[in-house]
């Protein structure tokens, strides 16, 4: 039978379907051994990816370790996200040359190739919706993340296991994925993969396969997988979190988080979904050609709140709440959503292992009073 | 219009800093075609007399000599721009300045009176105005061209003062610290030298100096919980800029 959206299908293993879409001619980036942590790079076949591993991970601490050599996903996301290919760190914008009228400007865009991520989470998918609202939102878009985002396929992995700094569940990002996948993987307990069809392109990828198709069996099977997975997680972010931040801008933890603060900015560059940039711009030597660089920024360097006359944010104090609070309550107004996807990168990945749970935890355990 | 006088300077130093502008192999005719290179002893003994509209210093302060000196160049300089660890924070040399000098000139020369050094190793910065400084140990040949490109151009060159780790995730290098528990000074360490240890899975050791608003007491504690002794901690904050005041600081809190 044809795939179709909402259909479902069994595979063995995820082979056919990496070997499906390179044949179909999409560049495959999955994930992959890096220097000791679990990366996204580009695949050639499905034994580029690192079957076998599962990860440790809490706050300031990751670390690999040999799993079920037959299971393929039970890792869960490490310190990069799929940002890097959609919003890559470094883009030339435009470069210019001098004429005899002046400047001549010569727009720049990088050659995307068609792109499939292979083996996003629910929570990277998330974040990847939460980009589309910041760069493709209707008052204003990005072209090159637009064009970017046009070109990309999207296999997700529902994920079959938390790490301890998960909090997807309590963000309502995961751990499994409704939609916003082309096709969805679930690794089953006993082997063998549920798949389920979310696009018409994914339909024309499974359909090169010819699939069997999945009955209840397996269909209550995936879901058992990630309730599984979802019961695991022992972080969670609390539902009053956008007005408990709104009501505590001159709480004391403010300080006492930002005594234990680098401002070192890893939270940021780890986060899916944190999307500012700096422009760099440069000349040659005799002046007659000019580049301008996009780059990523974050709200935890000096430099990010330069206006005329000096920073307006000095402290770490004032940096890590400009973060936390626009992350989890000021994006909100802006962009009608959490900026947060529970993904938990900025807590396995901040050299010192501060927590945004845990900080939110200890205003929601001592508000400040609030008047009348 | 005349090109702009540019003038070398050294100081305490190795020369590895100088040697970084004349590493700009590809680029150097280009620059020698920009500017006039008026005094340069590491690259000419042909010199020119100021006063010089560019000065690049290298070397941080050690003698009585040095502090006459510098004024010197001061005076002969429109713009004084320090360049690497020596000059902006008295460099590897500033060792003595947790010590007693006297003591080391005692074991070290036959003829210690024959010494005449000053009891710290300061930066150019301690003693004249300094219009910009370049850090790195050496410095980095891309920040050091942007430099004079931008002086050129009169533009704010473009060198963050943010940390280490920013190139690092840029770059996609995996953290040494957080996936193998490698100490680094990488989060209160200016980035700049192009990600150059970590991508080696090294930590990084600081040569560019402290970052902007850097917070080395809590980096220190995860030092310790990762198993470093306080003397090692100590001496992790104390090479090429242990003479930097928020470096220095924190090696003394661990003496």
């Amino acid at each position: 039978m044809p795939a179709s959206t909402g259909s479902s299908f069994i595979l063995d293993d995820p082979a056919p379907l990496v070997e499906a879409l390179l044949a179909d001619g999409w560049r495959v980036i999955g994930p992959k051994l890096g220097d000791g942590a679990i990366v996204y790079d580009e695949i050639e076949s499905a034994s580029d990816m690192p079957r076998g591993l599962t990860d440790e991970q809490e706050g300031g601490r990751y670390r690999l370790r040999e799993g079920d050599p037959n299971r393929w996903f039970d890792y869960v996301v490490g310190p990069q996200s799929w940002k890097k290919y959609l919003f890559p760190a470094r883009q030339k914008l435009w470069s210019a040359e001098k004429g005899d009228n002046g400047f001549a400007i010569e727009p720049h865009e990088d050659d995307f190739p068609k792109t499939a991520l292979f083996g996003a989470r629910a929570c990277e998918i998330a974040a990847i919706e939460v980009q589309d609202r910041v760069f493709d939102n209707g008052d204003f878009t990005d072209s090159g993340y637009k064009r970017r985002r046009e070109a990309t396929l999207i296999v997700a992995v529902q994920c079959a296991r938390s790490a301890a700094t998960c909090f997807c569940a309590s963000m309502n990002t995961g751990p499994s994925a409704d939609s916003g996948f082309d096709i969805a993987l679930t690794e089953l307990d006993d082997g063998g993969f549920f798949v389920e069809c979310g696009s018409d392109r994914g339909a024309a990828i499974l359909d090169r396969i010819g699939p069997a198709e999945a009955g209840t069996a397996e269909l209550e099977a995936a879901n058992a997988v990630t309730l599984k997975a979802a019961g695991m997680q022992t972080r969670s972010m609390p539902d009053n979190i956008p007005a408990l931040l709104r009501e505590n801008l001159d709480h004391p933890r403010w300080a006492e988080v930002a005594e234990r603060c680098l401002s070192c900015a890893n939270c940021t560059m780890a986060c899916p979904t944190c999307f500012c940039s700096d422009v760099e711009d440069v000349n040659d030597l005799s002046g007659d050609h000019a580049e301008r660089w996009r780059v990523w920024d974050s709200c935890f360097t000096l430099d990010f709140s330069y206006i005329h006359g000096g920073s307006v944010r000095r402290s770490t104090l004032s940096r890590y709440r400009q973060w936390m609070t626009h992350k989890l309550s000021s994006w909100h107004d802006q962009f009608d959503t959490s900026g947060c996807v529970g993904c938990g990168r900025c807590i396995a990945w901040c050299p010192v292992g501060i927590d945004i749970t845990e900080e939110a935890a200890a205003f929601a355990a001592e508000p400040l009073a609030q008047e009348g | 219009m005349a090109k702009p006088k540019l003038a070398v300077w050294k100081f305490s130093s190795c020369d590895g800093c100088q040697l970084s502008l004349l590493d700009c192999e590809d680029e150097l005719l280009d620059i020698a075609g920009q500017i006039d290179i008026a005094h340069f002893l590491e690259a000419t003994s042909e010199i020119k007399n100021g006063p010089y509209d560019i000065s690049l210093v290298e070397g941080s302060i050690t003698t009585p000599h040095d502090v006459e000196r510098i004024r010197k160049v001061r005076e002969n300089s429109k713009v004084l721009i320090t360049i690497g660890a020596c000059a902006t924070a008295g460099g590897i040399q500033s060792l003595r300045n947790f010590a007693d000098v006297k003591e080391f000139t005692n074991i070290v020369y036959a003829h210690p009176e024959y010494i005449s050094t000053l009891e710290k190793s300061d930066a150019i910065a301690d003693h004249v105005k300094v219009d910009f400084e370049l850090r790195g140990c050496p410095v980095s040949k891309h920040q050091l061209l942007e430099l004079i490109t931008a002086t050129l151009a009169g533009r704010k060159p473009y060198v963050p003062n943010a940390s280490q780790c920013m190139e690092c995730k840029r770059a996609g290098t995996v953290c040494v610290m957080v996936a193998k528990g490698t100490p680094c000074l990488g989060p209160v360490t200016q980035a700049g030298c192009g990600n150059l240890c970590p991508s080696h899975g090294r930590g990084c050791y600081g040569c560019f100096g402290p970052k902007e608003n850097p917070n080395p007491p809590a980096l220190s504690a995860h030092l310790s919980e990762l198993g470093m002794a306080s003397r090692e901690v100590r001496d992790f904050y104390r090479s090429f800029n242990a003479g930097a005041p928020e470096f220095a600081k924190e090696s003394t809190s661990h003496e």
